[in-house]
């Protein structure tokens, strides 16, 4: 079955001149492999075909559970000059929370985040 | 020495709300803090200001930001840092010890100056977002270095309790009271790197304590409307526990952490500061209790022997438009209408951005086609070199009152001027930096 990333994870975009940098956090620590396996530089690159025009970078931070994407010529030109309407991409966050996921079972559209965040066990 | 230095953040933007610096200067038991305003595009705005009067080009905002915070500096053995000197430090220093005299608590200000560096760029340097040299930008208005540690130091030095500066990297504004208290070395490249995540985790204010995060039903956040902002606990290894005040509103958890670690950051193994070239990649996190965060792992390697370069020019001006359609068919009445704009501007205008506002303005045509929204907005913007020509856009907008599909209604138009953004590099032994004392 499928779900949107949107159940699995989180993301915050950020803007350094025409590059946009989109952090992708998995709620769980079991669902981190599952990222890495399914939303790959190119998967990420197609889904915001249109938006991104350049080469789309990405990092891996397992003690973070987090992915990190680079994507060049994303802002129409830069921040200062763009003519979108979310100029800084801010948005692009929820663009990226959109792709589908292939999953071995269902989830719990309702994420415990505050517990998980809350649990002392990562890192210690 | 006190073993643990306290640093909070009480701005993370120049329009950041007022009230958080103040809760936590008067109960957050601070050593230090710092307030961060200056966005990529800031200071070159403060210098148009600047130009036209040059007793302005700080931020707009100074007074009304330090006027409730200066009180505290004696009250509360504080210290303030903070860059909302814009394109004019030495401007803004004058004018707080004249707020500071006002409400009879005289305080001793050190102005921080040598980010201007406009004179010392060479016309055929190449920018880092194109190649092209900056002669290709020729209405160049500002050009600012970034600063680090190293140039606020002698500021810490002295006995000033507000340090004002203009462009400074951001982290440094954190790290550098933590390297002053703690007499840490600029060599000393792993507590640099561990200082540096410490700053950059607290640069962008309440986006480390649940702003920027929420998202109802899945990552809720309590008490946006009074969101509490972050301060940092640092000992003298670089051991570090974020935390806020406890009635604030807000969290702090391991994912709003997470959120503002990788936030723009485009190499997570070397965020390059003029402090140093950090390394996020072994960071680690644990929840030490509700609201407390413990940070290790940040390291770093030397420092790059040029700095970064901020350079504003003029880019033209950009005219807007907005026209609203609701109801059956809106969402085709809206095309039509960015349609007949489009063809009425064609001669005028290389580049069109036309958008619905609840279909596409966003993320574009395919994604937005699925949905059928009850309204929709047009919005037209374009770009002319001055702003008679940019404002046809609004014009046109505008006409679609009596021209255009059924039903249109509240128009709105503009024309703004825009300051652009490119940057290049340039040896750290050509910026001169220097500290001026102001006050009794």
């Amino acid at each position: 079955m499928k779900h949107k990333l949107f159940h699995l994870a989180h993301s915050r975009a950020g803007d350094k001149g025409d590059t946009s940098i989109l952090s992708l956090i998995a709620y769980r620590p079991e669902d981190y492999p599952r990222l890495c396996a399914q939303v790959s530089a190119q998967a990420v690159k197609a889904l915001l075909a249109g938006l991104v025009q350049g080469e789309v970078r990405r990092f891996e931070l397992p003690d973070l559970e987090a992915l990190l994407f680079v994507c060049e010529h994303a802002l129409a030109t830069g921040v200062t000059t763009s003519l979108r309407l979310d100029a800084h991409g801010k948005s692009l966050s929820s663009a990226l929370l959109e792709m589908e996921i292939e999953m071995d079972r269902d989830i719990d559209t309702r994420i415990p985040t505050h517990a998980h965040a809350h649990t002392p066990t990562q890192g210690s | 020495m006190k073993p643990i230095l306290r640093i909070g953040s009480g701005a993370g933007f120049s329009g950041d709300r007022l009230e958080p610096a103040v809760a936590l200067a008067e109960h957050g038991a601070l050593d230090y803090l710092v307030l961060e305003c200056l966005a990529e595009r800031t200071i070159a705005l403060a210098q148009l200001r600047r130009v036209a009067d040059p007793a302005a080009g700080f931020d707009p905002l100074l007074v009304r930001r330090l006027r409730p915070l200066l009180p505290f500096i004696k009250a509360r053995g504080l210290r303030l840092v903070t860059n909302m000197g814009a394109a004019n430090p030495l401007a803004a220093a004058r004018r707080v010890v004249e707020l500071a005299r006002e409400l009879g608590t005289p305080v001793r200000v050190a102005a921080v100056t040598g980010d201007e560096v406009l004179e010392l760029l060479d016309p055929a340097q190449p920018t880092l977002e194109t190649g092209q040299p900056l002669a290709h930008y020729p209405q160049l208005v500002s050009a600012n270095a970034y600063l680090g540690v190293e140039a606020l130091l002698p500021a810490l030095a002295s006995d000033a309790q507000v340090i004002i500066s203009g462009r400074v990297a951001d982290p440094s504004l954190f790290l550098a009271p933590v390297v002053h208290h703690f007499g840490w070395s600029l060599d000393d490249h792993e507590r640099l790197g561990q200082g540096t995540v410490m700053g950059h985790l607290l640069e962008c204010a309440g986006q480390l304590t649940g702003g920027y995060y929420a998202d109802p039903g899945v990552k809720d956040v309590p008490g946006l409307a009074w969101l509490g902002f972050p301060w940092a606990d640092v000992d003298a290894e670089g051991g570090m526990e974020l935390g806020k005040i406890p009635a604030s509103g807000g969290i702090i958890s391991l994912a709003t952490v997470k959120e503002q670690l990788l936030y723009e950051v485009t190499d997570p193994a070397a965020y390059v500061t003029p402090d140093v070239v950090a390394d996020f990649c072994g960071v680690r996190l644990r929840a030490t209790g509700p609201d407390r965060v413990r940070v290790e792992g940040g390291r770093g390697s030397p420092r790059s022997s040029t700095l970064k370069v901020s350079v504003g020019y003029r880019a033209g001006f950009v005219g807007e438009g907005e026209m609203s359609y609701g109801g059956h068919n809106c969402v085709a009445r809206g095309r039509l209408a960015g349609e007949i704009v489009r063809e009425r501007l064609a001669g005028e205008f290389a580049q069109l951005q036309v958008d619905l506002l609840g279909v596409s303005s966003l993320h574009g045509e395919e994604r937005g086609a699925q949905s059928r929204p009850y309204e929709v907005r047009l919005r037209v913007a374009g770009r002319a070199e001055d702003a008679a020509r940019a404002a046809r856009v609004g014009e046109e907008v505008e006409a679609l009152y009596t021209n255009g599909p059924a039903g249109g209604g509240g128009a709105r138009k503009s024309v703004v001027e825009q300051v652009g953004i490119v940057s290049c590099l340039l040896p750290r032994d050509r910026v001169r930096t220097g500290v001026e004392m102001f006050g009794p």
